[in-house]
């Protein structure tokens, strides 16, 4: 359609063309999308175990309400409808079909949780409504043969371990390693992906050990790795438990290397509670900006995102990791809803957040940019490792990518 | 041999946080013949009003004190305000009173405090006793507590005519009222008691794993066991019945990993202690309906 | 008696006649709507169970989310490994849960009050851990818990897959009331009920209130678990994380809000246990953007507060309340 737009006016100068593409252009809308409004479903855990997760959404709607606040999107208002899914997957079936069937939404967005998107994964593929960037890392959320209108957003899970895998295979000799597992789909997925880096050397792994989010603390499984001899230590768990580990297992006097999974790097929720002297040299990767860390506080995206929390989410606690992650997420969607510009279809939503190239999107690690294609859909794919130091995680190596796996 | 003796110790610290709080389900227990569902929540909200008052320049044991006395208070406003006019109300409605008063608490707390895990300071001077590896200062300092409350409580009641006046309030409140008791206070109080053993539970239990709304959680269903165990009506018991449970999910997850290097065969791990543990629970209670220490009351018809 | 057989026979035909309007008032009666009914229909008959066992035997539960999981999962492995049709999943359902409810009903028959609340609660507790435990995982999926498929309309009858979901729900729920209703009437309803309210008296009759009261234990876990297998094909996967504790909780609100030892009080509780949430939701919402209130209000506190309202306004529950006002008003015209 385009196209032939263009050869009916060819022969302008070049401004024309532009003026004339916009003028000519006809707006074409599905449900929710208006001239005037973009209606945005997302559901997310307010209350229930998973709560403090609920920061992001928060986050996300004050975003756009700023966004709204300065004019919208090409004109625009956002109208964000969110709401408490309390991290159960029936009530989230009950909450996207509301949202889908009743309030009528262009799109979903940053829906939280593993278990909960997996219960909405068919529906939405079924409906062909967008099921943008959702906020979790399992490797399934990157199938466009399959489920063309589900996208992720963060490093998946399964390639942070392969990463892991590799750097303890290059630089740990005689590596035996102990496995602090979260027992979910979360946990597995690491493990699997760290499994899969170790490749023929999954045999160093010496003791696996599992703990439930019920458990009130994990000193019973760090004391049954030290005994198992480990030397090193992959803590792939989530913040409370992330740090009582830490802590453990400097109390009972066990000295391994440490690797810790990116969802629990943040220095102010975990390696300060741990005891920063217990979290010396721990490795981590990262692909956000943590807000603690304070060689960021001079540059630019990270000067304008504290510029923003102070106007519109003052009084929110600047340490929580949650808030930069929901920025972040935040400011891809927009950039995705100014793409499609007047076509606010959800087939050009897809189309506009699967055609990304080195895009450089606010708190991201310098040299982590979006990459997505019609058979790309995992946006951001680097991570960059770091190790605790001082205060801070000091970053080394290159940026490391795991395209095509 | 070493993996044992830390399994153990480790399993009497965390023993120590189940017993606090099963001791606050108790108190209420006697004091009103109520299972408190929001016993957990209660505790964690004391503990964020102690981290308060720390954080605006109180040092550890001011700051304890006064929460202390705060929970009391909240736990007699609560009676008054909200349980006081549902005194005819079925068992079961009370119960969902409390799921509400957790709801409440929960959320408040998020709302107020965010969700953000928070690190509390403990008040026992690091390495100066404790067995180095086996069992850290705070643990074993948990432990003391516990057993300081259960003294002061076993006095309270057995040797204090109020507590025998609360006792008889809860077991038998017409006669209670006969002799001149007032009921109705008395009630008021074993909640402000239950509130500020809670209180207690929540400011040692903190430090261990760690300040956020939803510590609780998986500590109260602990606590629930524990009560059980050792029998829903006694304090000793109680305590007695954290311990065993504490050390028991550990030596399930033990005796699995032993079995594991035995034979080679994964039967029992960490995934499973909490349900052997459980099993072994009920099959307690089928041998000694009140639990290991309860009593049972005879009934008359 | 009549008069309310009336009333009841009314509504099931209106309940049968109202989805055929989705084509003139598409708005209305709209797929999510009969979705939405279709998940109280379960939660009644989940709540119907519970309120056997409590309300009409007099044995406390916190743990009826452990049958549901075990009805939703017997569906799903059925479904996912075996091919059975979802409709063969409900008698199957049924059978596993009876045989698994009866068995816990025998250790139970020792426990009273708080300490057998505190028990089911315990069994509430483990049964998602079970499901992840290793030798199971082939089974159950694990952490991972298992996708379906949302059942076929049959016959090529020209119906939505929602509008048959609800007619399925729907007539499973019918059987199962009437079933209820009938078993109440009956002698053995009888000596459940005398068991509830004067235990001593009913042994010394000579009922066998150990047989009863485990059977009843089978027939609660058989009824919850029924809808714990339609749930399994509403929603189209079943996890672990669908089963926490809260979901036990949940019932038992919905139980008390509706009215304990009723079955007009189940559907109520089924039809509340579904509202609570959303209607916490919107008042939420309500609250914080058209009476601007400057505090954050989450939908969580005003869940909670909701639920002691409730139970301010009515103590014995939404149908207990409907019958002191039904009295009140005939006490008045005569």
């Amino acid at each position: 359609m385009r196209t032939s737009r263009r050869g009916f006016v060819a022969g302008a100068s070049a401004f024309a063309v532009l003026g004339a593409n916009s003028a000519f252009a006809q707006k074409k809308y599905d449900d929710g999308a208006t001239d005037s409004e973009i209606k945005i479903g997302h559901t997310g855990p307010y209350s229930g175990p998973a709560s403090s997760y609920g920061q992001i959404g928060k986050t996300i709607e004050a975003f756009f309400k700023s966004v709204n606040e300065a004019g919208g999107v090409n004109g625009r208002k956002i109208n964000f409808i969110t709401r408490d899914d309390g991290y159960s997957p029936p009530k989230m079936v009950e909450l996207v079909r509301q949202l889908v069937e009743q309030d009528k939404v262009l799109c979903l967005f940053n829906t939280l949780g593993t278990p909960t998107n997996t219960a909405i994964h068919r529906y939405m593929n079924q409906k062909k409504v967008p099921q943008l960037y959702v906020a979790t890392g399992a490797s399934k959320w990157g199938k466009p043969k399959e489920f063309p209108w589900t996208m992720g957003f963060q490093p998946d899970y399964h390639t942070e371990g392969v990463v892991y895998a590799k750097h303890i295979l290059a630089n740990v000799k005689d590596a035996k390693i102990g496995v602090l597992m979260q027992n979910d789909d979360y946990g597995k997925d690491y493990y699997e992906g760290f499994k899969e880096g170790l490749g023929k050397e999954t045999a160093k792994i010496v003791k696996h050990v599992t703990f439930e989010v019920t458990d009130p603390t994990v000193d019973s499984q760090v004391i049954q790795l030290k005994d198992s001899g480990a030397n090193v230590f992959f803590n792939i768990a989530t913040p409370k438990a992330a740090a009582q580990a830490i802590r453990k297992a400097a109390d009972i006097g066990w000295k391994p290397a440490q690797y810790l999974n990116n969802v629990s790097a943040s220095v102010g929720s975990v390696m300060k509670p741990a005891g920063l002297e217990n979290s010396q040299g721990i490795i981590t990767a990262q692909y956000l900006k943590d807000p603690t860390d304070k060689q960021w506080e001079n540059t630019d995206d990270f000067k304008a995102w504290v510029a923003w929390m102070d106007k519109w989410m003052p009084g929110a606690n600047k340490a929580d990791a949650n808030h930069v992650f929901g920025y972040a997420v935040s400011n891809l969607m927009l950039e995705t809803l100014k793409k499609c510009g007047d076509t606010l279809t959800r087939e050009n939503v897809m189309k506009q957040a699967a055609n990304y190239q080195k895009y450089k999107l606010p708190l991201l690690l310098p040299g982590i940019t979006i990459n997505t294609s019609p058979t790309d859909y995992y946006p951001i794919q680097s991570v960059q490792l770091a190790r605790f130091k001082g205060e801070t995680w000091d970053l080394f190596g290159d940026v490391m990518s795991a395209e095509g796996s | 041999m070493e993996q044992f003796l830390q399994q153990v110790a480790s399993g009497l610290a965390n023993g120590a946080i189940y017993a606090c709080v099963a001791l606050a389900l108790v108190m209420i227990y006697v004091s009103t013949d109520h299972i408190n569902f929001a016993q957990g929540e209660m505790a964690m909200f004391s503990t964020y009003i102690s981290w308060q008052l720390m954080n605006w320049g109180m040092s550890f044991w001011v700051a304890f004190v006064l929460t202390v006395l705060i929970s009391f208070a909240m736990g007699v406003l609560i009676e008054r305000l909200i349980l006081r006019p549902l005194h005819n109300a079925p068992v079961l409605s009370i119960i969902v009173v409390f799921i509400g008063l957790l709801a409440i608490f929960n959320s408040m707390a998020g709302a107020f405090w965010s969700y953000l895990i928070k690190e509390f300071p403990s008040p026992f001077p690091k390495s100066s006793f404790g067995i180095a590896g086996v069992i850290g200062p705070h643990q074993l300092g948990v432990v003391v507590v516990t057993l300081i409350v259960l003294g002061l409580l076993f006095v309270f009641f057995r040797y204090t005519p109020l507590g025998l006046a609360m006792r008889a309030a809860a077991q038998n409140p017409q006669m209670a009222r006969l002799v001149g008791v007032r009921v109705d206070w008395m009630l008021a109080l074993g909640w402000g008691l239950a509130a500020s053993v809670g209180a207690v539970a929540g400011i040692m239990v903190a430090h261990i794993v760690y300040l956020e709304p939803n510590m609780m959680g998986g500590i109260l269903l602990y606590a629930f066991a524990s009560a059980l165990v050792g029998g829903i009506s006694n304090p000793a018991g109680a305590v007695a019945g954290g311990f065993i449970v504490g050390i028991l999910e550990n030596m399930v997850a033990y005796a699995g990993n032993q079995i594991e290097k035995a034979t080679g065969v994964y039967i029992i791990g960490n995934g499973e202690k909490l349900t052997v543990a459980l099993i072994i629970v009920i099959f307690v209670l089928t041998v000694k309906p009140a639990g290991l220490f309860g009593r049972v009351v005879v009934k008359r018809v | 008696m009549s008069g309310s057989k009336k009333w009841v026979l009314g509504l099931i035909v209106l309940a049968f006649i109202v989805p055929l309007l989705r084509p003139v008032f598409p708005e209305v009666v709209s797929d999510y709507r009969l979705f939405l009914v279709s998940t109280m229909i379960i939660a009644s008959i989940a709540v119907l169970g519970l309120n056997l066992l409590t309300g009409f035997n007099g044995q406390f539960s916190l743990g009826h989310g452990a049958f549901y999981a075990v009805g939703a999962y017997t569906a799903a492995i059925l479904m996912d490994k075996l091919n059975v049709p979802y409709w063969a999943t409900i008698p199957a359902a049924a059978i596993v849960c009876f045989i698994v409810g009866y068995l816990f009903g025998l250790p139970a028959l020792k426990l009273e009050g708080h300490y057998l609340a505190l028990a089911t609660f315990a069994l509430a507790l483990a049964v998602p851990q079970i499901l992840k435990y290793k030798w199971l995982e082939g089974l159950t999926g694990g952490v991972q818990g298992i996708v379906l498929m949302k059942p076929e309309v049959p016959f090529g009858l020209p119906l939505s897959e929602d509008q048959w979901l609800y007619y399925f729900c729907l007539i499973v729920m019918i059987v199962l009331f009437w079933a209820a209703a009938n078993l109440l009437n009956s002698r053995s309803g009888r000596a459940m009920m005398a068991i509830r309210d004067q235990y001593m008296a009913a042994d010394t009759m000579g009922i066998d209130t150990a047989l009863y009261k485990t059977v009843t234990f089978g027939i609660s876990a058989a009824y919850t678990g029924i809808a714990g297998a339609l749930s399994a094909s509403a929603i189209a996967f079943v996890a672990p994380d669908s089963f926490g504790i809260f979901l036990s909780i949940k019932f038992l609100i919905g139980l008390v809000v509706g009215g304990i030892g009723s079955l007009l009080g189940s559907v109520l509780g089924g039809i509340f246990y579904v509202l609570v949430d959303n209607s916490a939701q919107s008042l939420t919402q309500f609250i914080r953007n058209d009476l601007g209130l400057p505090f954050d209000l989450s939908a969580y506190t005003v869940f909670g507060v909701l639920l002691i309202a409730i139970i301010y306004l009515m103590p014995m529950g939404i149908a207990g309340g409907l019958y002191m006002a039904y009295r009140k008003l005939r006490g008045a015209r005569a």
